[in-house]
């Protein structure tokens, strides 16, 4: 437990302080700022299509932050202290994925908030779209750490990671979109928690797997 | 059979035999099949002579799914076993398996056009067929972005295991998510809806494609081979 804790403050903190976790957050917003700028202002088109959006934003953004996730601690040796501590890779694969979803997944799910209102959501759909990209960024970060992990030793790997993650990213989009625009609510939102609790408990076993064969 | 060929010079010299064979195999099933499908089979009662697509379209969606199966399998053997071979088996089928799977969506748009009324509906197996095919290229573009071969080779096969999750979602797209494209039709538990005339040159076809896939992974195999040997030479002559 002491080792996954560590991990994870040790994460939050180097996110935070380089003002890395901003970075997703103003790229989220960019994005969503170009949807109206494209589809033109028209209310009534934007009511029907604009809600959606804010989940290609969100997977761009969290995409985003995967190239540097491994790559970083397997140039200044931290992955070989990871590989020396008695605590399994998994478990601290699983801390850094948990400290990326509150540094930059929960962030995010909350800027959803007036990202989807500019976009024309009803207000009150607000609060499940909200729950729903809190959902969702887990589940992207469960998925994206497999392609972090087996791009881990490629320079300029980040269309590399988003040539092989974009397809494992479907599932929650497809699900994400229905609560985005008002469609079964309630079992999206169920497929959604199964989709985030199934990659972030298989997520780090392939991660680990991967990081491992890495460092030989 | 597949430990006897895990010494890859006893591989080599199975392959010189067999990949010219299953070549010509497949050009003589090709021959047979090809007249036999789009001249000689009935047209559908329905959809008249654009049935015809089927037999192109059809073995070009199921070997391009068998390609990545034979991949998943050679990727868990490499991963276990660190086998070589199989490192190389997994790289040579890809680009394969990902022209079947083009081939399977092109003919499938061109079939969809005057059958369907659209070249591209957003349904579970069209969507899915098409994740496979964009997983296809992640794998290839990894296994050229590692330098270092080996590490290629592990990380590949972890990324093909991970993509194997998709192949039943595209079997059982049609089950679950009944839209446009029509559900199985040969492989059904009360047995096959297909008229057996149009079975011949159907299955015909599926042989001839499959009998092109192992001439093309075999031809692939070698020359992973012999560039491995002429490296090998290089760095011998250079030290």
């Amino acid at each position: 437990m002491n080792a996954f804790s560590v991990t994870f403050r040790r994460d939050l903190a180097m996110m935070w302080s380089g003002g890395g976790a901003l970075t997703p957050i103003g790229f989220f917003l960019g994005a969503t700022l170009l949807v109206p700028l494209a589809m033109g202002p028209e209310r009534s088109l934007l009511e029907s299509a604009g809600p959606p959006l804010v989940w290609i934003a969100a997977a761009l953004a969290v995409l985003a932050t995967l190239e540097r996730l491994f790559q970083a601690d397997l140039e200044d040796g931290s992955l070989d202290q990871m590989l020396l501590s008695r605590a399994p890779l998994e478990w601290l694969v699983l801390a850094k994925a948990c400290a990326l979803w509150c540094a930059v997944g929960l962030p995010l799910a909350l800027a959803a908030a007036p990202a989807a209102i500019a976009l024309q959501a009803p207000v009150d759909r607000v609060a499940a779209i909200v729950l729903s990209l809190a959902l969702g960024t887990a589940a992207f970060i469960g998925i994206g750490l497999v392609g972090a992990a087996i791009t881990a030793g490629v320079k300029r790997g980040g269309v590399l990671i988003a040539l092989i993650v974009l397809p494992f990213f479907a599932p929650p989009i497809i699900f994400g979109a229905a609560v985005a625009s008002g469609e079964d609510v309630g079992a999206a939102l169920a497929v959604l928690t199964g989709c985030a609790l199934g990659a972030m408990a298989l997520g780090p076993i392939a991660a680990a797997a991967a990081l491992r064969l890495q460092a030989e | 059979m597949l430990s006897y060929l895990s010494n890859p010079l006893r591989f080599m010299r199975f392959s010189a035999w067999a990949a010219p064979l299953f070549a010509a195999l497949a050009a003589l099933l090709f021959a047979i099949g090809l007249p036999w499908a789009l001249v000689y089979s009935p047209a559908d009662y329905q959809m008249g002579e654009t049935a015809r697509i089927m037999y192109v379209h059809v073995p070009a969606a199921w070997w391009g799914m068998g390609a990545y199966a034979f991949m998943g399998v050679a990727s868990f053997v490499s991963l276990v076993w660190r086998h070589a071979l199989a490192d190389v088996a997994a790289r040579a089928a890809a680009p394969v398996g990902a022209t079947f799977a083009a081939v399977c969506l092109i003919t499938g748009s061109f079939w969809g056009a005057p059958t369907w009324g659209t070249w591209w509906e957003w349904d579970g197996r069209l969507t899915s067929m098409l994740v496979l095919f964009i997983i296809y290229l992640g794998y290839i573009a990894l296994w050229s972005a590692i330098e270092d071969e080996e590490k290629a080779a592990r990380m590949a096969a972890i990324l093909c295991l991970v993509g194997l999750i998709n192949l039943p979602i595209i079997k059982f797209s049609v089950d679950w998510w009944s839209t446009l494209h029509q559900p199985a039709s040969i492989m059904r538990a009360e047995g096959s809806s297909i008229d057996p005339s149009m079975m011949g040159p159907l299955f015909t076809m599926a042989g001839a494609y499959l009998a092109l896939f192992a001439a093309l992974t075999l031809y692939g195999m070698r020359t992973a081979i012999f560039r491995r040997r002429v490296e090998a030479a290089e760095l011998r002559a250079g030290a």
